[in-house]
């Protein structure tokens, strides 16, 4: 029996070793004297104090976290109501072609939604900036919440609505009381998808985006040209320690006060 | 449903905080205000401390924005809503540009600087007179190699790339003009040929050199030949500038057969704001000490002859990045070949491409 | 009542679609018949039933295949393993976490890792193997590629498990089935739809990768995607880029028709 045990654990922490390889690949040279990504010098803390003093980084990396919260939170919103939609539409044939309308973008290559959005937003009059970024990180997150909301209500059995009806429930009701809190831990699997999309995004952005307005991974790019500068090896080692910090204080903090909200443990 | 409202409504308050602290800092870096002169270039292909030194003596706020190809920038500003006041493309691009009317003509009495510049350099094919665009810099493609890793070998021509000797050696950027152009220079034709057949015979010299390359890369070719990946590279000049200042193994050689000779202009696009400004940035530029000092920075080759005169002799003097007559007689300057044959250059790379293992 | 209500979830959902997939599928579908100088042909479409787009389309099948596959065999056993752990969400978050490091970043520690003179080259030396090129192969553009999509392939079908029954399996246990007999009757059967969600959500990517064609296969490896952007964003010729995409629209409806229809009805009969 111990025997047995052991492996699921070997196998687990050779998927995480691999995983977060170039992650920590990237951290450690984020130390190097020498500059460079190849041959380790030197100790050296130079690169985090480029880092604080780069005003322009910093606002760079506030606005990339900026459109991914406010991106994730609308296309949660808009990608939930879509998923209720694509649910209770009772055609099979429209249901359908919801479904594959939904995984268009998804599927679409980003540089063609990048040149359509582009398109799109000329003809639309929108200033290429903020505005055109947000709208189009919210535009195809949408179909990842679709996704991964849908399962849970179709999982979910319509006896219970039909018995919140009976009870004399209101349709908001049966919607706040039922619906939602049965499918938030899909809710949130799309929220954190929505993020992850966004602040992995470049080929989208860096076609929709005008002067002014510049998210990390399109200003990790242009700076690649000249060779990666340790700078951004620092910045994501900050942003790293950080993003682990609130995923395990977040996951301790929510434990404790009862019932995980997070990615959804049941009862 | 409440713990979804108070997720929601927590994450909310993070993204307000977060452009709180971003309008703060924009503020305090003066971006808000009204004088900034927005430029739109290759990355690191300015001294940044000559846009400091712009900015205290005119009072104009720099925002240096860059782009990484001719296409990717002729887009955003054929597309408009971007307000760029400064752009700087090659010559190619130019003519592209000049096609659409997406330049302002630039007011000469408003440039006294330009006076330095080589003549050499000016009123050429693409933009007579000058009319929109003045000379940044120039450079041409060549092959850089490690002395060491390729041992008593002398690489002098294209042809000398497809010695067998060098199986598995060779990058190459990923340009259809300068990669045909290298297969049309190795067969002795120009590298503006519209003729399908040497086309075609460029196309299959180019496969039968397949076993040689290793990979066909973009500006990553800077750091895996500094760094000793691969002994060979075809690239611009500056590349090739750049990581021979960091490794001292590397050379360069502008191949026999002849080559390609690029230039980066300055010109103000339509979407420009602040035309002064962008006029007065351009006549700064052309001081020939500002002008020495990011030629030294940057690594390619000025156009400005006052310039060159200040650089130290081992920067003027190198024949390898300021060529010799004889050998600037077989250079050639992109013409713009239409759209047509520019596809068919493109087609046939392609399938070079597909055709590579 | 219940027209209503559909109605109104419809309206958000809906107009969003018409804005973002039909306008811009639109425009997709009317470059695809425009030329270099933006006049009606079907030039387009008799270039790409050409050898060499057709060569392209079949290797950038294969290996968007291979990477699914390699992707699934390595998250099934991730996901399993991960439902059966004490903190199982945390642990899910921390599989995640890797992904939000930006991608291109990650791609440049691979060029370091694999490199010449990199760490998994040392390795093999110590092993004894010697120093394998490994840049610039088709094994390592799989390799990445796998690796990139790894969370996208968990997530899905560790929702699945997770959702699944434990006294179902209890029960197949109790009546003497073995591990591996549970595991192909009753666990795999019930959470094909994670799994199915999960090929989709990287194998039609995978036909559109093109970044890291460049930068880990050195152009060695050629996808629709690589093709699309060039055209796109190099040649500039929007005509062909455009006809590029509608094949791979169509192949990706296609996809979704074979791989989604029965995944409905099994969500009918839950």
């Amino acid at each position: 029996m111990e025997k047995k045990r052991k492996w699921p654990a070997i196998y687990l922490s050779i998927v995480f070793v691999i995983l977060y390889a170039p992650i920590f690949y990237l951290m450690y040279y984020s130390f190097n004297s020498a500059g460079t990504m190849y041959s380790f010098d030197g100790f050296t803390l130079d690169w985090y104090r480029e880092v604080f003093q780069d005003t322009r980084l910093l606002v760079i990396v506030l606005n990339t976290v900026i459109n991914a919260l406010l991106s994730a939170v609308v296309s949660t919103i808009i990608g939930v109501f879509g998923a209720l939609a694509i649910m209770y539409v009772k055609t099979q044939r429209i249901k359908n072609t919801l479904l594959s309308l939904n995984n268009v973008l998804i599927v679409s290559p980003d540089v063609i939604i990048g040149a359509s959005f582009l398109i799109l937003f000329t003809i639309i009059g929108i200033q290429l900036g903020f505005t055109s970024v947000l709208l189009a990180h919210i535009a195809f997150s949408v179909p990842i919440v679709v996704i991964m909301v849908l399962p849970k209500l179709q999982e979910m059995s319509p006896a219970l609505i039909d018995a919140a009806r009976d009870l004399g429930a209101s349709r908001f009701e049966v919607l706040s009381k039922v619906i939602l809190p049965y499918i938030t831990p899909g809710i949130f699997a799309g929220f954190f998808m929505a993020l992850t999309y966004s602040l992995d995004d470049f080929a989208v952005t860096f076609f929709v985006t005008g002067n002014g307005f510049t998210t990390l991974s399109v200003e990790i790019y242009s700076l690649a040209r000249q060779g990666v500068s340790l700078t951004i090896n620092a910045l994501s080692t900050i942003i790293f320690l950080v993003t682990i910090g609130l995923v395990i204080g977040y996951y301790f903090i929510s434990r404790q006060s009862g019932g995980l909200t997070g990615m959804g443990v049941r009862k | 449903m409440k713990q979804l409202i108070r997720t929601f409504l927590i994450v909310l308050a993070v993204a307000f905080i977060f452009i709180f602290i971003v309008a703060r800092l924009n503020a305090s870096q003066g971006l808000s205000g009204g004088n900034t002169l927005t430029i739109y270039n290759w990355g690191d292909y300015s001294d940044p401390d000559l846009i400091d030194q712009f900015e205290e003596e005119t009072g104009i706020r720099v925002i240096y924005e860059t782009f990484d190809s001719n296409e990717a920038m002729l887009t955003k500003i054929q597309q408009g809503g971007t307000t760029y006041d400064l752009a700087v493309p090659s010559e190619y691009a130019i003519s592209k540009m000049k096609e659409e009317e997406l330049l302002i003509p630039l007011d000469h009495e408003l440039l006294p600087n330009r006076q330095y510049l080589n003549p050499r350099f000016l009123n050429l094919s693409f933009d007579p007179d000058n009319a929109y665009s003045i000379p940044y810099f120039w450079g041409t493609v060549g092959i850089v190699y490690n002395k060491e890793m390729v041992g008593d070998k002398t690489i002098t021509s294209w042809n000398d790339l497809w010695d067998e000797e060098f199986r598995n050696d060779i990058l190459l950027v990923d340009g259809a003009r300068e990669i045909m152009g290298m297969g049309l220079n190795s067969l002795y034709y120009s590298l503006n040929s519209t003729n399908e057949s040497e086309l075609q015979q460029a196309k299959e010299k180019l496969h039968t050199l397949s076993p040689n390359i290793k990979a066909i890369v973009g500006d990553e070719v800077k750091m895996l030949i500094g760094n000793g990946e691969a002994p060979i590279g075809v690239v611009w000049s500056g590349m090739a500038a750049e990581i021979m200042y960091e490794n001292e193994d590397l050379d360069y050689v502008v191949p026999e057969e002849g080559s390609n000779l690029w230039f980066d202009n300055m010109v103000i696009p339509k979407t420009a704001d602040n035309i002064e400004g962008a006029h007065q940035f351009i006549n700064f530029m052309l001081d020939p000490e500002n002008s020495a000092q990011n030629a030294e920075y940057v690594g390619y080759s000025t156009p400005n002859e006052k310039a060159l005169e200040l650089l130290p002799e081992d920067i003027s003097g190198d024949e390898r990045f300021y060529p010799s007559p004889e050998l600037t007689e077989k250079l050639e300057v992109y013409d713009n070949l239409g759209k047509e044959v520019l596809a068919y250059y493109n087609d046939l790379f392609l399938e070079f491409k597909i055709e590579l293992r | 009542m219940q027209t209503k209500s559909r109605n109104f979830y419809l309206f958000p959902y809906t107009f969003w679609i018409a804005l973002f997939v039909l306008a811009p599928l639109g425009l997709v579908l009317f470059y695809s018949f425009t030329d270099l100088n933006g006049e009606f042909t079907l030039g387009n479409y008799g270039a790409f039933f050409t050898s060499t787009y057709l060569q392209l389309t079949l290797s950038s099948f294969w290996y968007a295949f291979l990477i699914a596959i390699f992707s699934l065999l390595v998250a099934y056993p991730t996901a399993l393993l991960l439902t059966k752990t004490k903190h199982k969400q945390l642990w899910l978050l921390l599989i995640i976490v890797p992904s939000w490091i930006n991608l291109l970043l990650k791609v440049y520690a691979f060029l370091g890792i694999f490199g010449t003179y990199g760490p998994v080259n040392a390795l093999l030396e110590v092993a004894g193997i010697g120093p394998q090129q490994l840049l610039f192969t088709d094994f390592s553009f799989v390799l990445v590629s796998v690796y990139i999509f790894i969370p996208f392939m968990i997530l899905p079908i560790f929702n699945a498990l997770d959702k699944l029954n434990p006294s179902i399996v209890d029960a197949s246990r109790d009546l003497g089935a073995s591990s591996w007999t549970t595991f192909r009757h009753v666990i795999f059967p019930l959470t094909i739809d994670g799994v199915r969600a999960g090929c989709q959500l990287v194998f039609i990517p995978s036909l559109s990768l093109f970044m890291i064609t460049r930068l880990i296969a050195g152009n060695q490896v050629t996808t629709l995607g690589t093709a699309i952007e060039q055209h796109f964003l190099v040649t500039q010729n929007w005509g062909m880029g455009a006809t590029i995409a509608v094949f791979l629209i169509i192949a990706m409806v296609i996809i979704m028709f074979l791989t989604g229809k029965r995944g409905m009805t099994n969500g009918k009969k839950a």
